[in-house]
């Protein structure tokens, strides 16, 4: 032995216990999970951007061409032009709307904030069908708006409403968390009303505002349905990849384009990260919540805002609905289902539906316990630093990544005939894989807050009662974070129901899913059905939703009796 | 034999030691107290005996094995948290039988144990009932069945009343020290308030900044502090600076105190004369009493049962010490502010600690 050693006594290497070799083994498990269906893809596309046509090395080469193609370089400053308007009307639009719904005294206030959720249940083309439907070539108010619709303005009012339900329940978050002693201190201080709205209000939704723009902005430039349907000639970024994949077949030129859409997004995601860190906690414990006085001018000028803007979601909804229903666009007007019959019109007929709901109840149910058990194992796991942060990171990853570079990642990475999952390349397995890695960070995030808020010394008491942990998982951690289960499960629902962008280089003619097939249909020109299919979309996810909403008002209230006092 | 045998135990983070080559027995069916002020180690330590954050080096033997390097399930204790960490979804039988049920015993006899310990506990109705439905004092006790039920050799108790109001702690203090007398089990509880210590503890540990400063019963604590730390923090204490002059006398402003004899200081030694308020006599002073000073009364605090005097000793520029004066005291020598006495301060009672 060395002096230096003998010093000090020996350090202690601690026996693990069966319970956290077991969890050890989870979390491994789980980032290797986490590995394949997000990981590899990615790194599969960023190798294919660097090789030709026949998959050898070229290095900068295809960086280097897309850069000196004009049309394809303007699709990126079309792209970014298009996002920088939309969220510059959408984040004022949405912060009034939720500035009524939290500050004023709206009649019917359940009704408007309904209202403006509709539109998280409609695929994204729905919009654009609505307006083709409107102001297109044969449509209602033809000319209205001072030119053609496809085109830079078509995609804009799309995306206005496609944006606008997940701007405002953002901003309706950072406006609820409000302390009423900052506006009585305020008031007391003799300030006027609009610099209470300026040194009060507006200040302590700032980071709102900055997430809501962030959201707004990635979202317009990663979305793929409206611009395909309403576009025109108008090309952005996220049809130059479907271009370039499926109409050209050009995969290592897709894939450059699909890097080139990855950078803002993923530069979005950063500033986001980085703001929230920023954030401090508004309201203590002792601040005291703002309930809004009746005030009629406010409250007059706010109802008709809401009511003018919800209008306008009505409108779009119901002329895709109508139109769904009319038999000759713009000859005949009287009604029929006969769009319904998908048979006529598509190879699938009715089948994508049924593939929609199958892929959806599997996303939800297969994602809803990896993400919730992940995040446990996670959580609950002790030290194990290393690990755990990269199953952190790997979970966050998806967040910055537009759903068609994910999609086109798959291609690459399960396609890959030296690939031992390639079984799974054109199944419903892997739609279904592909829209939770899509839609994980959400959903982990969900989680990981739930199983925060429950006391940390669980854990320590199990063990000390010889209980092992996964006895303790089934019998308490589960049934509290019930909630937030449930909401997981219909969050994957839904965007399973919805998802356009990156399951459309995945499916093969028997798994063709009824967003995809409307995304189809509507290429073909039977704009009606299209819709018809969108509106079946909107009816089943909303009615999904509403039973949550009852289930969680009624069934748990009577499961979860411990939950009263 | 001590149940529990600590041995060198460090604990590091880093550059920081959170815990510093601590040794520490424990007797069987014994009371421990864990003392010491937020940060001092108390629950650090506490945790690597549990084994849910274990030490750096050092070991721990309980009943002559060695736990050192065992996880927590594998060690022998049952545990209660300031949080009490009751589960919210299951009823009160049900979180005192969690522990018995995965025993695999008999559901007659885990439910008769529950009962059992749902009577010893004071709450033998509550059984159906959901923690929510309970008040802070009753949860309370429901976690100490809980931790009970698998008869543990060890109990370990992490400021198992802090957050309970004044009342309610009051009496569970009896209620558990009593509870752990009847059953006899090793008792380890980690608390900040000194009150709780001394009136709980059959030995107290005082712990500052990682390292134990003092172990003794309550009253060896309280009357013979070890360190200037511990006079400081357990009870109300005046410290005043001076130097000893020879090995019974300390010199303090001008005036010279006998004391007993110091054996670890030397002559010259810059010192603290420590005497706690309630110990400098006023009555009764026979004329060649020991440490005798003329003070006067420059502050009065009605403290309730007793009022907190700080007296400026004569002929000093600014010694002054806080002595308690019964009420009887006020009324009979006339006390109030700016009124001249004699006090005496007895050797007996002074303590002397390297300043």
């Amino acid at each position: 032995m060395t002096l230096a050693a003998s010093n000090r006594s020996p350090i202690l290497r601690v026996a693990m216990s069966r319970d956290d070799l077991m969890m050890r083994l989870g979390v491994v498990l789980f980032a290797v999970v986490l590995l394949v269906i997000v990981g590899l893809p990615l790194w599969s596309l960023l190798a294919k951007a660097f090789e030709d046509r026949d998959g050898k090395f070229v290095g900068l080469a295809n960086y280097v061409s897309y850069f000196s193609t004009p049309a394809l370089f303007d699709s990126a400053l079309n792209s970014l032009h298009v996002a920088a308007v939309c969220t510059l009307i959408v984040v004022p639009l949405a912060f009034f709307y939720a500035y009524a719904l939290t500050r004023t005294v709206l009649p019917v206030r359940w009704l408007f904030q309904g209202i403006s959720l509709i539109p998280i249940f409609a695929p994204s083309l729905l919009p654009g069908l609505a307006l083709v439907y409107l102001f297109g070539n044969q449509g209602f108010f033809k000319g209205a708006l001072g030119g053609p619709i496809y085109g830079f303005d078509g995609i804009v009012i799309a995306q206005i409403f496609y944006c606008f339900p997940h701007a405002t329940l953002i901003l309706v978050t950072a406006l609820t968390t409000a302390d009423a002693r900052l506006y009585e201190a305020a008031d007391a201080l003799g300030a006027s009303k609009l610099r209470v709205f300026f040194t009060v209000t507006l200040p302590g939704a700032k980071y709102g505002l900055i997430s809501a723009a962030l959201v707004v902005f990635t979202m317009v430039i990663t979305d793929f349905g409206i611009a395909k349907v309403i576009g025109g000639n108008f090309n952005v970024l996220a049809t130059d990849v479907y271009k370039q994949v499926i109409g050209q077949q050009n995969f290592s030129m897709g894939a450059v384009v699909g890097m080139v859409l990855l950078a803002p997004a993923a530069i979005a995601f950063l500033v986001d990260r980085v703001v929230q860190r920023k954030q401090v906690a508004l309201l203590t414990a002792r601040a005291v919540p703002l309930i809004p006085k009746p005030k009629l001018g406010r409250d007059l000028f706010f109802t008709a805002f809401c009511t003018v803007v919800a209008a306008g979601i009505l409108v779009i909804l119901g002329m895709a609905a109508w139109g769904s229903l009319i038999k000759y666009w713009p000859y005949n007007l009287s009604l029929t289902l006969a769009n319904y019959d998908f048979t006529n019109f598509d190879a699938s007929g009715w089948d994508s539906y049924f593939n929609s709901v199958e892929m959806a109840v599997g996303a939800a149910v297969f994602g809803t316990t990896l993400m919730f058990v992940g995040a446990w194992l996670n959580e609950k796991t002790r030290e194990f630093y290393l690990m755990r942060g990269i199953v952190q990171f790997l979970a966050f990853l998806p967040m910055a990544v537009p759903g068609l570079v994910l999609g086109l990642g798959y291609i690459f990475f399960f396609n890959a005939p030296n690939n031992p999952l390639n079984f799974l390349y054109a199944t419903m397995g892997i739609l279904v894989v592909n829209t939770v890695a899509h839609f994980y960070t959400v959903g982990h995030l969900t989680a990981t807050t739930a199983l925060k808020q429950i006391d940390p010394e669980f854990e320590s008491v199990s063990a000390s009662l010889k209980v092992p942990v996964w006895r303790t998982f089934g019998r308490v951690t589960a049934p509290i974070c019930l909630p937030a289960i449930l909401d997981i499960a219909i969050y994957l629902f839904v965007n399973g129901m919805t998802t356009v962008s990156s399951v459309i280089f995945l499916y093969s003619s028997d798994t063709k899913l009824a967003s995809v097939a409307a995304v189809n249909i509507e290429e073909s020109g039977a704009t009606a059905v299209a819709a018809a299919l969108c509106i079946v979309i909107v009816i089943t996810s909303a009615a999904v939703k509403t039973l949550h909403v009852l289930a969680d008002r009624f069934l748990l209230g009577r499961l979860q009796a411990w939950r009263r006092r | 034999m001590s149940h529990l045998e600590v041995r060198n135990l460090s604990k590091r983070y880093g550059d920081f030691t959170a815990l510093g080559d601590i040794s520490l027995d424990i007797a069987e069916g014994e009371f421990v107290c864990f003392l010491g002020p937020s940060g001092c180690g108390k629950t650090t330590l506490l945790r690597a005996i549990a084994g849910l954050d274990p030490q750096s080096s050092g070991t721990i033997h309980q009943k002559g094995r060695d736990i050192s390097a065992l996880p927590p399930s594998k060690r022998d204790f049952g545990i209660v948290f300031q949080s009490y960490a009751l589960f919210p979804n299951l009823t009160v039988v049900d979180n005192v039988g969690y522990g018995l049920v995965s025993r695999r015993e008999g559901k007659a006899a885990v439910g008769r144990r529950v009962t059992e310990l749902l009577t010893l506990v004071g709450l033998p109705d509550a059984g159906p009932k959901y923690p929510a439905q309970l008040s802070g004092g009753q949860q309370q006790r429901v976690a100490l069945a809980r931790a009970l039920a698998t008869s543990p050799g060890l109990l370990l108790l992490d400021e198992p009343l802090s957050a309970l109001d004044a009342r309610v702690r009051l009496r569970l203090r009896h209620e558990i020290k009593a509870l752990q007398r009847t059953l006899g089990v090793t008792t380890i509880m980690v608390t900040h308030d000194q009150e709780e210590a001394l009136t709980m503890a059959d030995r107290i540990v005082v712990m500052n900044q990682g390292a134990i400063e003092q172990v003794g019963t309550p009253q060896e604590i309280y009357r013979r502090p070890a360190t200037a730390f511990v006079a400081d923090f357990v009870g109300s204490m005046n410290f005043l600076a001076g130097t000893l002059v020879a090995p019974d006398k300390v010199k303090v402003d001008g005036f010279t105190f006998d004391c007993t004899a110091q054996d670890g200081l030397a002559p010259g030694a810059k010192v603290a004369l420590c005497i706690r308020p309630e110990d400098v006599r006023v009555r009764d002073l026979p004329t060649d009493i020991a440490n005798r000073v003329a003070v006067e009364v420059a502050e009065l605090d009605f403290v309730g049962a007793f009022c907190r005097a700080t007296l400026k000793v004569q002929g000093t520029a600014d010694v002054a010490m806080t002595a308690d004066f019964s009420s009887n005291l006020i009324r009979d020598l006339g006390v109030e502010l700016g009124r001249k006495l004699d006090v005496a301060l007895p050797p007996d009672r002074l303590r002397v600690f390297a300043a």
